[in-house]
């Protein structure tokens, strides 16, 4: 570490504001069978007040090592082994437990990825909420249940009294962060660690719980260390940023500096892994990272990145550069910082123009056309005889078109039955009523029915690589399986086509007889990929393939599925809650909402306004990793409405932010036609939410900023 | 939840009735013939004949059965051809021995069992939990006859501290019987401890790692509230489950036990029945049997839904 530039840095910034929570030259070990590792080395990093700072990195970065690290909350493996970290000036790090403990909760508040596990399942939310108060803030239990009212309240929480007597599983993942926030703030702490809060929600869940987030942090003082791996989120929420890349930081800057001219290539990288919501029809593929990021005990002698860096020379490779002051308080690890280029030259340079995405709708002929598919599945009766059934209507009446070669992307909320669509479509989830057509031919609802060459015409790429491989099978059963069974090949040919196949998913052939555990989540999604190709399908359903991946695998998958259908000229039905994703990859969009297309048309046309407004909040929710994009605040309140009980009229209406009046509640919307296929389901004509939208822009990119 | 449990109790009717057809069928079928047994190998057929009337035995199976069950629940349990005594009293001193030995058991390896469970489980991977582990694991595999037969001589011939046997009056008082049940209750604690011990140790070290656990650690609350107000709310659910079940065995299953000491239980009252082919008592025996098992299964369910309001709510 290269000292005094990091102290002339951080001097900077003391004078002006007070960091909260400092830590310096942190060292955090964890004692495996394999030896001991290192997995975060000298790190160093000061949260001001009413700052939040950003932590990013990848999984397996240390994000949230550093973090619990700093506030000595291990595994029992795990060991502090060197540094400081201080709180309000107190050193945490030589605390006693008991005094750590008194700090735990009162100066220090958590906020998890995951709500519904954070809670005790067995405890009313009230009770476990007040614990809180009564253990710091001396209350009783009245009194204590009256600050959790309070404070559920500050969260916007609807009824608090009847929230409190619930027990999680009865409340939504939305309702659940407020209520761990509500908890984590009780105290005023002086410092909130928020751990991916919003990775487990939905988009729009996600922008509410943001927004929430952004203005609790002007009310109360505390300071934020926020961890994501999403730079979209970054952007939302806060004003410094540390990349970390195995264990120790690549890059620290404000959120700006560090957005606009990145100073470490690995930042610049991410930066590209990311689709940028852009509505051109050119598009190109994304930045690909090479190998993968290094186990904490593999790590190269030198610059940990170089391995991976574009940028890399000579140098790089024998001695370890600090991470140090590049530019006032812009932090580097980067030997070579000075010729490290703007991002979008950079990006430029790593990626390649793709086929253009030229709303070629009309031109190619229909593949597989969905016509009023309609799944309903019976909702459990009572003991009682007599009692009406009743239906769960997930897919209501939906129709789509897939064009050769193309791709449809569809997404939705999650509950807004856009996998039932795809597991309809294949065949899985039986459709109860509509039609299938495979180039006008009808199809059986169910596979048992289809004949084993439509099987073979329509694959599925799953969601969990983990649990849609046979973790007893090698990576060459899994694709050679379609490939005698439905592609009718001998075995040895079948071994032949499966090693091409690898080839083609840029897997190594040695993997051929690898078992799923030896790989790791893109190789295995890399896999199922090559086993989808594997029976040359016309259609591939990917039902959310990349979401549970990393930024960076997440790029090369993409990059993957585009350059597979080019060669291929398969067609695509791609589900996703992610909108940026959806619209790189995607040629059309349907936009889905409790088992009904809200919109559907051309991809760039249902991404420009007009919208309907279902399709406007979701732009609006996304989180754009450009911080000099304002994007304006269209925020759903609640959640997707049971399919048990639709709503009348437009099924949107109770959650619309535009809701007329009474047509909307009593009236089914007309389908309004606009530019080639698009097509809105609303009662506000095209011509009216084109106004409406150029009033409230979704997207406007920041002029005097650029 | 009412639904749930009026679900719960009618699989348990039906259990019960699957179960008394299969007794009364089971009994009907095996050789030897109830006339000849009550009166004796030289009876005249006529006699004979007069007896299966009285008995309806001349009746179709389901008829008999259908009799048989109606008397059954109307608590008219008949005559034991061996003993010529009333069936029902018989069994219900019987099952009220065998309750004393299942409480003094139960209350002997329960609250050990969770313990040590739980502090193997806080103990994880140490000195500790390996022999608390591997100790109590090895009672598992112990048959009661073995382990029987080992505890009375070490207490009761080597030390002379507790009875080898335990061939009480049936009709002793809890008091009077209590150092008559202690070897028999240490015998039957021995196998069932390891079942609660690895139980609680597995579902606590998993509650242990959850993310709750975690939240209340760092709300600052002390290790001793963690563990009382987090930790074994939850993760003594499938305990408690596991150890309700085994109440039916507990009351029900202890007959070689029961036959290493002596002890009038109900398992002994069933093998003196076999032994002797008395097929009345051998049906209200078996019968009655199966009702504990049900029962404590019913309660296991019920307890865990109300224990658990995932389920409580639905």
């Amino acid at each position: 570490m290269n000292a005094p530039a990091l102290d002339a840095a951080t001097a900077a910034t003391t004078t002006a504001r007070r960091p909260v929570f400092e830590v310096e030259g942190l060292h955090i070990d964890y004692v495996t069978e394999l030896g001991t590792l290192h997995a975060v080395r000298d790190v160093s990093l000061a949260v001001h007040e009413h700052e939040s700072f950003g932590l990013v990195g990848e999984s397996g970065s240390g994000k949230t090592t550093l973090a619990m690290g700093a506030i000595r909350y291990l595994a029992q493996n795990g060991r502090v082994t060197d540094g400081s970290v201080r709180l309000n000036g107190v050193e945490l790090l030589g605390l006693s437990p008991k005094s750590l403990r008194e700090l735990w909760g009162s100066r220090i508040g958590a906020v998890y990825q995951s709500p519904l596990s954070a809670l005790n399942p067995s405890i009313v939310i009230g009770k476990q909420l007040a614990e809180m108060a009564r253990q710091h803030l001396g209350m009783d239990r009245g009194a204590a249940l009256g600050r959790v009212e309070e404070m559920l309240t500050k969260v916007a929480m609807p009824d608090p009294e009847a929230v409190m007597k619930r027990y999680p599983h009865q409340l939504s993942g939305g309702m659940l962060q407020r209520c761990v926030i509500a908890m984590a703030l009780m105290t005023n702490p002086s410092l909130l660690i928020m751990d991916e809060p919003t990775t487990a929600l939905d988009v729009t869940t996600q922008a509410v719980v943001l927004d929430l987030v952004t203005e609790l942090k002007r009310e109360f003082d505390s300071a934020i260390l926020y961890i994501t791996h999403d730079l979209g989120v970054i952007t939302r929420i806060c004003d410094r940023v540390g990349v970390m890349y195995a264990g120790a930081f690549m890059e620290q800057a404000d959120l700006r500096p560090l957005f606009r001219r990145p100073l470490h290539p690995y930042t610049l990288d991410l930066l590209g892994c990311v689709p940028r919501f852009e509505r051109t029809p050119q598009k190109r593929s994304l930045v690909t990272i090479p190998g993968a990021i290094p186990r904490v005990d593999e790590l190269s002698p030198g610059c940990i990145f170089a391995p991976r860096c574009t940028y890399m020379e000579e140098a790089c490779t024998t001695a370890r550069p600090p991470l140090q002051g590049v530019d006032g308080d812009h932090l580097s690890a980067c030997r070579r910082w000075q010729v490290v280029p703007p991002p979008a030259e950079h990006i430029r340079a790593a990626t390649e123009a793709l086929h253009a995405a030229e709303g070629v709708g009309a031109e190619a002929a229909v593949l597989v056309e969905a016509d009023q598919v309609q799944v309903r599945f019976k909702a459990a009766r009572g003991l009682i005889r007599g009692r009406k059934q009743r239906y769960i209507r997930a897919v209501d009446g939906v129709s789509l078109n897939i064009r050769e070669g193309q791709t449809l992307g569809v997404v939705g909320e999650s509950g807004s039955g856009k996998t039932t669509v795809a597991r309809a479509i294949v065949g899985l989830t039986p459709a109860t009523g509509g039609h299938i057509r495979l180039r006008g031919r009808e199809l059986e609802h169910t596979t048992g029915r289809r004949a084993r060459s439509t099987l073979r015409e329509i694959q599925m790429v799953f969601q969990n690589p983990d649990a849609s491989l046979n973790p007893a099978r090698t990576v060459g059963d899994a694709i050679c399986r379609p490939l005698t069974l439905l592609g009718g090949l001998g075995s040895t040919a079948a071994r032949a086509k499966a090693r091409e196949l690898l080839q083609a998913v840029s897997l190594p052939v040695s993997y051929y007889d690898r078992l799923p555990h030896e790989l790791s989540g893109g190789e295995k999604q890399r896999v199922a990929i090559a086993r989808a190709f594997a029976a040359e399908p016309e259609l591939i359903l990917c039902d959310e393939p990349i979401s549970s991946l990393d930024v960076s695998v997440q790029g090369s998958l993409m990059n993957l599925l585009m350059k597979l259908q080019v060669d291929k000229n398969t067609s695509y039905l791609f589900i996703s809650h992610d909108l940026s994703v959806v619209q790189h990859l995607s040629d059309s969009i349907a936009v889905v909402y409790l088992g009904h297309v809200m919109e559907l048309g051309e991809a760039l046309r249902v991404l420009s306004p007009p919208f309907h407004p279902y399709t406007e909040a979701l732009v609006s929710a996304v989180p754009l990793a450009d911080p000099d994009i304002k994007q304006k605040l269209i925020r759903l309140s609640g959640s997707v409405p049971s399919a048990m009980d639709v709503p009348t009229g437009c099924r949107f209406h109770p959650r619309c932010p535009r809701y007329l009046g009474d047509i909307c509640r009593d009236q089914e919307p007309p389908w309004r036609e606009g530019e080639g296929e698009h097509r809105v389901y609303c009662h506000i004509p095209l011509g009216e939410l084109a106004r409406l939208q150029v009033e409230t822009l979704v997207i406007d990119r920041d002029e005097e900023g650029a | 939840m009412v639904r749930y449990i009026f679900r719960r109790i009618g699989f348990m009717v039906m259990t019960v009735i699957l179960a008394s057809i299969i007794i009364f069928w089971a009994t009907t079928v095996l050789p030897g013939d109830v006339a000849s047994q009550v009166l004796g190998r030289f009876a005249t057929q006529q006699a004979k004949d007069t007896l299966r009337k009285e008995l309806g035995l001349d009746k179709p199976v389901a008829v008999q059965y259908g009799h048989w069950l109606g008397n059954f629940v109307k608590g008219d349990w008949g005559v034991s051809p061996s003993t010529f005594a009333e069936v029902r009293p018989i069994v219900f001193q019987r099952l009220r021995n065998s309750f004393m030995l299942a409480l003094v058991a139960f209350v002997m390896y329960v609250p050990l069992g969770i313990l040590l469970g739980l502090v193997a489980a806080l103990r994880k991977n140490t000195w500790i939990d390996q022999t608390i582990s591997v100790g109590s694991l090895a009672f598992i595999g112990l048959p009661e006859f073995v382990s029987g037969v080992i505890l009375i001589s070490i207490f009761a011939i080597e030390l002379q501290w507790l009875p080898a046997q335990s061939a009480i009056a049936p009709d002793s008082t809890f008091a009077e019987a209590l150092p008559y049940l202690i070897l028999p209750a240490i015998t039957v604690a021995l196998t069932s401890l390891a079942y609660v011990v690895r139980m609680t140790r597995s579902s606590t070290v998993d509650v242990l790692q959850m993310d709750y656990v975690r939240t209340a650690n760092l709300k600052g609350l002390s290790p001793s509230r963690v563990l009382f107000t987090h930790v074994l709310r939850n993760s003594l659910l499938p305990t408690i489950t596991v150890v309700a079940i085994g109440i039916g065995w507990l009351i029900g299953g202890l007959i070689v036990t029961e036959a290493v000491y002596g002890y009038p239980g109900i398992g002994r009252l069933l093998l003196f029945a076999i032994q002797r082919r008395d097929l009345q008592l051998i049906q209200a025996t078996t019968l009655v049997i199966v009702l504990i098992f049900v029962v404590a299964n019913l309660t296991a369910d019920i307890l865990y839904a109300v224990l658990n309001p995932r389920i409580r709510y639905q």
